[in-house]
């Protein structure tokens, strides 16, 4: 059973904006899939609907086998936006916690919970810490780490480290795929980087803008575990070509002569 | 300690100030015979020293001293003003949550919350009492009741504000926790109002002791500070340092309840350094 089947979805909002039009997407279990493309291309709209944050115009999505509204009701997927959205009041255990309190986990099973959490994010000695006294990156951390805290099926991020500089960035990225292959769940990774979205995935989905919609998927086909080695052999930067080659296919017509775009800045 | 020892310097420092003002002003004018704009004397501006002095001196002949009249008044008065506190806080509270949950109720209630407030509390008081004297209730249950009415509206204005402040991207994910409207509540949005709630309930601590002040006087309830400052008054001109005496005592009262909730804040509110008003 795939774990998001998503059919001719489109999305119009209310400004009548046409935000996607006409959506495919499978996704299986254990993937590690990135929606990549331009600002405007409905990526976070389309995560947002995989979520039921917001309802589709149009199509159906089906998240472990049930309707998306049902599956966020069950809880099946765990959520990382591009803030870590801490609350302030709350320490690192108490903001990992958050949902298993709602979901009613009694207190020794949280600490138990919360242990691992803070192992897996590498933050043990932060527990007591509130998030105002952690760097962007270890704030992030904490928000992945509550994201994953009740065994979500499926990780939905946001551009998760769009606000953080390169170096944390690729570390985390390192991480990332570190929690991905010990937690075993499937990932939906929304990024403007061509790297990332690269370097990370099974699968790079690209979007092109006005009306949002799927130009190509790609499969990544280097070899795991992916280390910081990975990003210097050949195969990955022919990937990164093509994907970068399929994103300005899809934007060809906003696309200034000099051909420099931010993708192409940051590698 | 550091801090603390600057703090305690700063606060003698402002305090001799004043005075030094005070007695400054006091004496290049009567010095000067100025007449404008007030004529200064003993009976305008007695000495400072005068009016801490008459609290250690007997309240009328064969009664009990100043000071200790004053002490049991200040402690009449508190109590009214805190249950008022207490009462005003927890409808002001669950009045702004009812408007910060229902557009409707927020349509329909708000214009005669904001009205309750621009009818004088003189004007309020003595139906309060005569309604509930009626009732048997206890005067002074009257007084913190008229207190409670000043204390009010802070806390709700304030707790609609800030029950409605809560981040966008907050909600969004208490959403994907397919979470209720009541956790929300409790797990985000009282979290996130609680800075704006302890600024109403600051300025709210200092208004509940000036309503229970002004609501002893048509309650005639004398053993409060109340009380004590309409006889004082009656008799300014025969000894104005009584009544100035009482005027500081009640203002070191209103001062004790700010700093309760000011302690109460510290306690409480857990934030970024830079979010802390």
């Amino acid at each position: 059973m795939s774990v998001v089947d998503i059919s001719g979805v489109s999305k119009t909002f209310s400004g009548g904006t046409n935000a996607l039009q006409s959506i495919d997407l499978t996704i299986e279990p254990g993937e590690f899939v990135s929606l990549i493309g331009p600002s405007g291309c409905g990526k976070s709209t389309l995560l947002r609907i995989m979520g039921d944050l917001i309802e589709p115009s149009a199509g159906a999505v089906v998240v472990n086998g049930k309707p998306a509204r049902r599956a966020r009701i069950d809880r099946d997927y765990g959520i990382v936006f591009q803030d870590p959205v801490l609350y302030d009041w709350r320490t690192v255990s108490k903001n990992i916690a958050l949902p298993l309190e709602l979901a009613g986990w009694d207190r020794k099973r949280r600490a138990a919970r919360i242990r691992e959490m803070l192992d897996l994010v590498e933050l043990d000695g932060f527990a007591n810490h509130h998030p105002w006294q952690l760097s962007g990156g270890m704030q992030q951390r904490v928000s992945i780490a509550r994201a994953l805290s009740f065994d979500p099926a499926l990780l939905l991020m946001d551009e998760p480290f769009g606000a953080l500089d390169e170096m944390t960035r690729e570390r985390l990225n390192n991480q990332l795929l570190e929690i991905w292959t010990r937690s075993g769940s499937t990932v939906v990774f929304v990024t403007h980087s061509i790297a990332e979205a690269v370097f990370l995935s099974t699968r790079v989905v690209v979007m092109s803008p006005r009306p949002g919609r799927i130009s190509s998927v790609l499969p990544i086909d280097l070899p795991q575990p992916r280390t910081a080695a990975t990003r210097e052999e050949p195969r990955f930067f022919e990937l990164v070509t093509k994907v970068r080659d399929d994103l300005h296919l899809g934007a060809d017509f906003d696309r200034q002569p000099e051909r420099s775009s931010p993708e192409e800045a940051r590698l | 300690m550091k801090r603390g020892t600057g703090r305690v310097a700063v606060f003698i420092v402002v305090l001799g100030s004043l005075w030094g003002l005070w007695e400054g002003y006091r004496s290049l004018w009567s010095h000067q015979g100025w007449t404008w704009p007030f004529v200064v004397d003993n009976t305008t501006m007695p000495h400072i020293y005068d009016i801490f002095a008459a609290l250690g001196r007997p309240s009328q002949t064969g009664g009990p001293l100043l000071g200790s009249l004053l002490w049991h008044s200040a402690l009449f008065t508190a109590k009214e003003a805190a249950v008022g506190f207490a009462l005003g806080a927890v409808v002001g509270f669950a009045l702004g949550v009812l408007l910060a949950h229902s557009k409707l109720a927020q349509r329909g209630l708000l214009p005669y919350v904001v009205a309750s407030q621009t009818v004088p509390i003189l004007a309020i008081a003595p139906i309060v009492v005569i309604y509930l004297g009626s009732l048997q209730v206890t005067a002074w249950v009257s007084v913190a009741v008229i207190a409670a009415y000043l204390t009010f509206f802070p806390v709700t204005i304030s707790t609609l504000r800030g029950l409605t402040s809560a981040d966008r991207r907050a909600l969004e994910l208490m959403r994907s926790y397919a979470t209720g409207p009541w956790q929300i509540l409790w797990k985000l949005r009282v979290p996130s109002a609680l800075p704006y709630i302890f600024t109403a309930l600051k300025v709210s601590a200092t208004a509940s002791v000036v309503g229970a002040i002004i609501g002893e006087a048509p309650s005639s309830i004398q053993n409060g500070l109340g009380g004590e400052i309409v006889v004082f008054n009656q008799y300014y001109t025969l000894d104005p340092t009584k009544l100035w005496a009482t005027n500081i005592v009640a203002a070191v009262l209103g001062i004790t309840f700010f700093l309760v909730v000011v302690v109460a804040e510290k306690l409480v509110v857990r934030r970024a350094p830079e979010h802390v008003a």
